[in-house]
């Protein structure tokens, strides 16, 4: 316990972060249910600071919880996306090169002022070496998200998003970000976070990732929630929407589920569905209003291909 | 608590479940958070922490729910003394009121007997243990640990002396039953958390050194297992391939050699130079023989064909055994099981006849081979003596980067019968026994590797 305290910062110090109960509470404050399991994963991320890697289909919420963890927790959010190719340069940091050639160029003269009076080369070289790293300053550093995130003096949420999509190379790389929240720059040396920012890592298993990686993680699969869960979270993102609708439509995207589809309908396709729903004045699921608007829940045209002649089976069975 | 907390451990490594030291410490970190009073919180809280991917989270919980359930333990109490209180050792001889374990038996003490078994097994090293045929002799030491032999010298000395310690006895008698039953469950558990397992992975194994054209071929039995373990392979792959060849990825400015060249015109930078690496995209011509004489190895040839095919981009799969034919379509369009039973089923088993084939090759494909094709030959080279044309390979050879032969027979047999082997090995860049799955990994890794730039 020591531990954590030593380092404890404000974040962790808030309210909502005494026990797994406050947190899920809160985070039902700012719409977002979280089963027992996620609010569990994610308490144990802010005691023990580590990074957390969530797992888990397209659309379950697993970029809704960093969001939703920075509104609760009144941090600011820092977000980097991944994909094929990315590397230091757009991720830590980058050099100014534009900035650091032209100030070259302007500052050429008074550079030969200075040089001048030099007796002879060496003499020359020795007061260039006088000057100082000037060119490989703070000032020449372009901040990229991980650096940004570094550098938040009270803390921040950081997400990192798909990390799959990225290369080997990057998730080696990111191990000594993690690990120990610091990152060297060899020109100016090694920075250190004051204060640990809450990161989370997402996956959508486009490839394994590596041990190493996963080992400094604290691990969280997200899975589809049941019905009882998912009414209570199309009931806090729609507001507007009746009871009985709302177990109507669950019932639904639940069978849906269990029938042999390309893709699944997820959470958030739930949500949309029932804000569509909302917004043509369905009061009840039937035949008609589910066909015209199945293109919401399915995203492949053989999907709604299979799923459209068995409707009214549907409908009936999540009426009854 | 360290210590069951360590058994724990160790069930989670015999079921699959990495935990490194390092793990360990966090998981111990994990539990100074939360503290052993809610089971779900704990169970959660170290869910996150040592289990790291989808199944590893559904072995942890069964592994979690089997270590941590006690109720299975809860020894059966004794039936109840006939009448009133008194003691429940009355009648027997003296030497029960010596022993605890009668007491406990007598007195239907189920928490008491649960906490002396738990000390017995660690005497006992009941979770040490390895095989299923231990867990009748590790029952007996439990049982000896726990004070059996005492019990028995009482049961005796009751019998003899008869009256009223008939009644006590039968007691006793029972109760002794119902503890037997008790162990031997126990142990069963024990044997379920730290060796179901091992078993497995020992016989995985054994699998993947196995000869894939030994004496009968592959045990049906281990046939789904030879399959999921060769899939686990090419995925293995897979992976690491996938991920060496993004290594190359480029598209970025060069600042130090930018910089060097704007030199020349006064630090201009005038030349803009960008990083490159050419990568040397694998092109593979995979010949597999499927004839009679490989029958027991050709399905699991087949088997990795298949999974290469979902590995390499570029390649060309042909099976023969009289005659040659391309089966990438087939490859590409059926599932595993289907694709290998389809090829087999247009073109296997017949008498081999590589010259034939090879034949069959030139006329069509020979085209498909340049300087960047590696040719990777999986058969026995056993020609029923008709015609090599090893002149066909001779030009396949000069036309191609390089070509690998991989034969399941060890080379002892290679000049013998009707083999050609020791004759078509002249024109092979490469030319290997490989006849167990870990060989066929290995070289195939190999040829993958060759394509990386260094």
């Amino acid at each position: 316990m020591t531990h954590s305290e030593d380092a404890a910062f404000d974040a962790a110090l808030s309210p909502h972060l005494a026990s797994v109960e406050s947190l899920v509470s809160g985070l039902a404050d700012v719409g977002y249910i979280a089963s027992r399991r996620i609010a569990t994963a994610l308490y144990m991320a802010v005691k023990l600071q580590k990074p957390i890697l969530v797992e888990g289909t397209a659309g379950v919420g697993k970029t809704e919880l960093a969001l939703s963890t920075a509104s609760l927790l009144g941090l600011p959010l820092i977000r980097m996306q991944c994909y094929e190719g990315l590397d230091e340069s757009k991720a830590l940091y980058e050099w100014k090169y534009g900035k650091q050639l032209l100030y070259t160029q302007i500052l050429k003269d008074r550079m030969g002022e200075a040089l001048s009076d030099a007796p002879d080369m060496d003499a020359a070289m020795d007061r260039l070496h006088g000057m100082g790293d000037l060119f490989f300053s703070e000032p020449f550093l372009e901040p990229r998200p991980l650096m940004k995130a570094l550098k938040e003096r009270a803390g921040c949420v950081l997400l990192i998003d798909e990390i799959d999509k990225s290369d080997e190379a990057f998730e080696a790389f990111l191990l000594e970000v993690l690990s120990a929240y610091q990152v060297s720059i060899p020109e100016i040396g090694v920075l250190k976070a004051e204060t640990p920012p809450i990161v989370f890592l997402t996956s959508n298993n486009v490839r394994d990732l590596g041990d190493a990686l996963k080992r400094r993680c604290l691990h969280l699969h997200i899975p589809l929630p049941d019905a009882a869960l998912e009414q209570k979270i199309v009931a806090s993102r729609v507001p507007g929407i009746e009871a009985k609708l709302n177990n109507q439509l669950v019932g639904f995207v639940q069978s849906l589920r269990g029938l042999d589809l390309r893709k699944s309908p997820s959470i958030s396709e739930t949500v949309d569905w029932a804000r569509a729903l909302i917004l043509l004045n369905a009061g009840a699921l039937e035949g008609e209003v589910v066909r015209d608007t199945l293109n919401v829940l399915l995203k492949f045209e053989q999907d709604i291909a299979a799923v459209e002649p068995q409707i009214a089976e549907l409908v009936r069975q999540s009426a009854g | 608590m360290q210590a069951a907390l360590e058994d724990f451990f160790r069930a989670l490594r015999a079921a699959d479940v990495r935990v490194s030291p390092a793990e360990a410490i966090d998981a111990h970190r994990t539990v100074e958070v939360v503290g052993f009073s809610d089971r779900e919180l704990f169970r959660d809280a170290l869910c996150a922490t040592l289990a790291k991917s989808g199944e590893e989270v559904a072995r942890f919980e069964s592994v979690f729910d089997t270590f941590f359930d006690r109720r299975s333990e809860a020894v059966a109490p004794a039936p109840p003394p006939p009448s009133g209180s008194g003691d429940p050792l009355e009648g027997l001889p003296p030497e029960a009121q010596e022993s605890d374990l009668a007491r406990m038996l007598l007195d239907g003490d189920g928490a008491a007997l649960a906490q002396a078994m738990e000390a017995a097994a660690e005497r006992a090293e009941v979770s040490q243990i390895r095989l299923s045929t231990q867990r009748a002799r590790l029952t007996r030491r439990l049982l000896e640990e726990m004070g059996l032999s005492e019990i028995e010298r009482i049961l005796a000395a009751a019998r003899r002396l008869g009256g009223p310690g008939e009644a006590a006895a039968d007691r006793l008698e029972a109760a002794r039953k119902a503890l037997a039953a008790q162990a031997s469950a126990y142990v069963e558990r024990q044997h379920e958390l730290y060796a179901s397992g091992s078993g497995k992975m020992l016989r995985e194994e054994m699998l993947a050194r196995k000869a894939l054209n030994s004496e009968g071929g592959i045990d049906p039995v281990d046939l789904a297992m030879m399959q999921a373990l060769v899939k686990r392979m090419a995925k293995r792959l897979a992976d690491r391939y996938s991920r060496r060849r993004n290594v190359a990825w480029t598209g970025h400015l060069d600042v130090r050699r930018t910089l060097r060249k704007s030199m020349g015109y006064g630090g201009m930078p005038f030349d803009i130079v960008f990083k490159t690496k050419k990568v040397d995209k694998p092109s593979i011509v995979a010949i597999c023989d499927v004839s009679k004489s490989v029958a027991a190895a050709a399905q699991f040839l087949l088997t990795f064909l298949y999974s290469l095919n979902e590995v390499v981009d570029r390649l060309d799969a042909f099976a023969f055994s009289g005659r040659m034919i391309s089966v990438n379509k087939v490859l590409d369009d059926h599932p595993v099981e289907t694709a290998i039973l389809e090829v087999l089923k247009q073109i296997g088993f017949q008498q081999t006849d590589y010259g034939r084939a090879l034949e069959d090759f030139a006329d069509q494909h020979l085209d498909r081979i340049d300087r960047h094709t590696t040719v990777i030959i999986l058969g026995d080279a056993r020609s029923n003596y008709a015609n090599p044309r090893l002149d066909i390979l001779a030009t396949i050879q000069q036309r191609s980067r390089a070509v690998i032969w991989l034969n399941p027979e060890p080379d002892s047999y290679w000049s013998q019968g009707d083999s050609v082997m020791n004759r078509y090995e002249r024109f092979c860049h490469v030319a290997k026994t490989c006849n167990t799955l870990e060989q066929l990994e290995r070289i195939i890794e190999d040829v993958l590797r060759t394509y990386i730039p260094h």
